[in-house]
This record gives structure tokens, sequence and C-alpha cells, in this order.
């Protein structure tokens, strides 16, 4: 199957190479500058579209973790948006979804291997969320809501948009929660010592994982009031 | 060592996929609007988990894991198969084995039991990329359960879990609309900062666990 893929993709690499001279919109056209920003703050994957919470939570306990986590979402949006782009006109609808995950799994396999060669702590401590990647539902989301159709340059930058947005939500949780509940940042103490010496205690809740659901709970209700548009009924 | 029954109620309960791991929470927080939707979603995940980590236990120890293909032929290549480690490739057979399985379960519900296909049928497909499925797979290649009857307690009391998580807050949901939240929390905001309550709740389960 992966074969006929890369076959496949071939051959609409070279499409596409054609279609190319033609003039073209500017690269970062005010569409697709939208494209990049618009999921950052108005249409964030994690508060606002409820996207790819099940890893977002799980890994928030340190910054260094949140940090290679965002990381390896951006690599694999960014792919697996670019690839599905191209392949958009040669998948079937009926079987697009194993498709997509065919795709997906190949990245985060990628991914995976270069993680657990090259910072085999932070791997250790992902565990299983690495390949959860799989079903993070951001991917999945975009990949069925953008790349299917778009063209290849716009599915990039979105992609870019969305783990960006993504990253910064997963980057503020991890931050509040590694000062408050461990004080430190990056595994460094920050913390003066003078802070525990007056009293100071860390709050040992913030390491628990309901909390990161609370903080984000927090993030979204800044957000929403600073935005009444965005405010839901029920 | 752990018996079939421990790691049945851990994973119902201080190891749920929900509160302590938050997995499956974006099928999670948007079919929980009634608890009827939610209780739909929920019995296909206890039935898909019950079916595909038994599947993908079986593939992992005769297939992926190092060593695992030694019934193949112990005298392949150098040193026999038994030195073939195949674990790289885990990511994508278990989401195979999980997506067919999924597709192969509509299937055979909708010719079958028409009236459960009625009920499941429109969450069948959704379960694919549910988080929890393929986090109860990894899981249980993590944890190395020893016996097929562990991986399918693990399974069954995993979807059970989920199925709990997914009842209470549709339950809890339902009241909320008649209370006065604050409007900026309305819907997602509330529902996250319930279920934190309510993992912080079930972390006294832990109790049990030493």
């Amino acid at each position: 199957m992966l074969l006929i893929l890369v076959k496949l993709e071939f051959k609409v690499m070279s499409e596409s190479v054609e279609k190319a001279k033609a003039p073209a919109e500017p690269l970062f056209s005010k569409k697709n500058k939208k494209l990049i920003t618009d999921p950052l703050s108005d249409n964030n994957p994690i508060t606002i579209q409820v996207l790819g919470i099940c890893s977002a939570l799980a890994i928030t306990v340190q910054v260094e973790q949140a940090f290679f986590m965002s990381a390896s979402v951006l690599f694999v949006l960014i792919f697996g948006n670019w690839t599905i782009s191209l392949l958009r006109n040669l998948i079937p609808s009926r079987v697009r979804i194993i498709v997509q995950l065919v795709v997906v799994a190949s990245l985060v396999i990628i991914v995976n291997e270069v993680l657990q060669a090259f910072v085999p702590d932070v791997s250790e401590k992902l565990s299983v969320f690495v390949g959860l990647i799989i079903t993070n539902c951001i991917i999945m989301g975009r990949f069925e809501a953008f790349a299917m159709a778009n063209k290849p340059w716009p599915s990039v930058l979105d992609a870019i948009g969305n783990a960006v947005g993504y990253a910064w939500i997963l980057l503020i949780v991890a931050v509040a929660r590694e000062i408050l509940g461990s004080g430190k940042f990056w595994g460094l103490e920050i913390l003066p010592k003078g802070f525990y010496e007056l009293g100071y205690v860390n709050n040992n809740l913030m390491i628990l994982p309901p909390m990161a659901l609370i903080v984000v709970g927090i993030i979204i209700w800044i957000q929403r009031s600073r935005n009444s548009s965005l405010v839901e009924e029920h | 060592m752990e018996s079939t029954l421990d790691i049945f109620v851990k994973a119902i309960f201080s190891e749920n996929m929900i509160f302590a791991y938050f997995l499956g929470m974006c099928s999670y927080l948007a079919v929980s609007k009634t608890v009827k939707t939610g209780l739909g979603l929920g019995v296909a995940v206890v039935f898909v988990l019950g079916v595909t980590i038994p599947i993908n236990y079986l593939l992992e120890n005769y297939v992926l894991k190092e060593g695992a293909l030694e019934w193949l032929n112990p005298d392949y290549g150098v040193n026999g198969a038994s030195t073939i480690n195949l674990s790289f490739l885990s990511f994508i057979m278990f989401i195979a084995v999980i997506a067919s399985i999924v597709q192969l379960v509509e299937m055979l519900v909708e010719k079958f039991a028409p009236a459960l296909y009625g009920a499941l049928g429109i969450f069948l497909p959704l379960i694919a990329v549910n988080c929890s499925i393929l986090g109860g797979a990894l899981f249980m290649q993590d944890r190395q359960y020893s016996t097929m009857t562990d991986a399918v307690a693990f399974g069954l009391g995993s979807g059970i879990g989920w199925l709990i998580a997914i009842v209470f807050i549709a339950a809890i949901r339902e009241k909320i609309r008649y209370s006065n939240v604050p409007p900026a929390l309305r819907g997602l905001g509330i529902t996250f900062i319930i279920t934190g309550l309510m993992g912080i709740a079930f972390m006294s389960f832990m109790g049990i666990d030493y």
C-alpha cells in the first residue's frame, strides 16, 4: 500500500511542478497570512475547535516534554498536510480515513525513531503519547477539513498555524504547571531559595493530571471573556 | 504479581482512561451533550476495545516484539528468527488493525444486529480515531501483560472506565444547562473544569493502589 502511495505521490508532484509555472498568487498573500494567524487565537485548535486535547494534557507536567511534543506535532502536521494535499485527488473517499492514518502513522514512526535516538530520556517520559499523535484529532481534523480540499502550499501554512496554535497553549499550561508545581523551568530551579525559607511551598496539586484540565479551562475562560463573540450557548 | 481482577478494576477506576490519562477526550467532549448519545458511544468503545486489545496482543507477542518471530523458523539468518525486532512497526500495525476491525465490526453489526447498528451506527466510524483505542493498545504493549486473559481484562476494563466517564459527564452537562454559569465559561470551559474535579475525585481510588 505504501509503495502505491509513493508512486502516486510522485506522479502528483510532477504534475504540480508543471502547474506551478503559471503565475500564482504571492506566497504570503493576505489570505495565506490569515491561515497562519487565525488558528493562533480566534480559531485555536485546542480552546476553540477542541481538538487534540488527549495528548495536550498528559504531557504538560514539564516544559521540556511539552516542547518536544509540540515540535513532533509540528513536523507531523506539516508533512502530513502536504502529503495529503498532494494526494487529495487520488484518494477514494471511502478509504480516505485509512489512507490518512497510514500517512500519519509513517510520519509518527519517523518522529519516534528520531526522539529515541537523540533525546532518549524525553522519549521515555513521553512513552505512549508519541504514538498517540497518530490519533491526535488536530491532525486528522486538518487533513479532513483543509488538506483534502486545498493546494499544498496553503495546506503547509494551515499546518504551521494550527501546530503553533496547539504549541502555545501546551507551553503555557506546561510553564504554569511546572513553575507552580515544582518551582522549576525546563528542569532548572528558578524560584530563589529565600522563597522556601519564608515558608513558600510548591503546590503539588499542580503536578496531578486533573489540574491540566482546570488550567486549560481557565485559559478558555480568559480567552472568551476577552472576545465575547466566542461565547457559546450551553 | 497482579491478578486479572486487579488489572480489570484498576483499568476502570484508578487508571481510568479519561481521568488519569485524558485519552479519547475529543469524542468525550464532542458527544457528551446528552446521556443517550454518550451511552451509545461508550458501549461502542467498550466493544471495540474488547475486540482490538486481544488482537493487538497476539500481534505484539507473535509478530512484533523482539524474538516474537521465533515460531517462524529458529534457524533463520545468522542467529535464528529470534533476533528479529519489528517493534518499530507497531504504530502502523496497531492503527491498521484498529481501522480494519472497526470497519469489520461495523459491517458485521449491520448484517447481524440491525437494531444495535441503529443505536451504534453513527459512532462506530468515529472510534477508529478515538485516542483511547490506540492508547489502550500502546499501554498494553508498554505494560507487557503476561497472559491473554489479562489483556482482555485490561481492554474491557478500560472500555468500561471510559463508558462510566462519558455517562457521568453527560448527566452533569444535562443538568448544568439550568445553572447560571458565567457566560465565558459556558459549554467547553465548564466541562473542562468539571472533568478536572471529577478527575481529582477519581484519584481517591488510588488509595487502594499502593
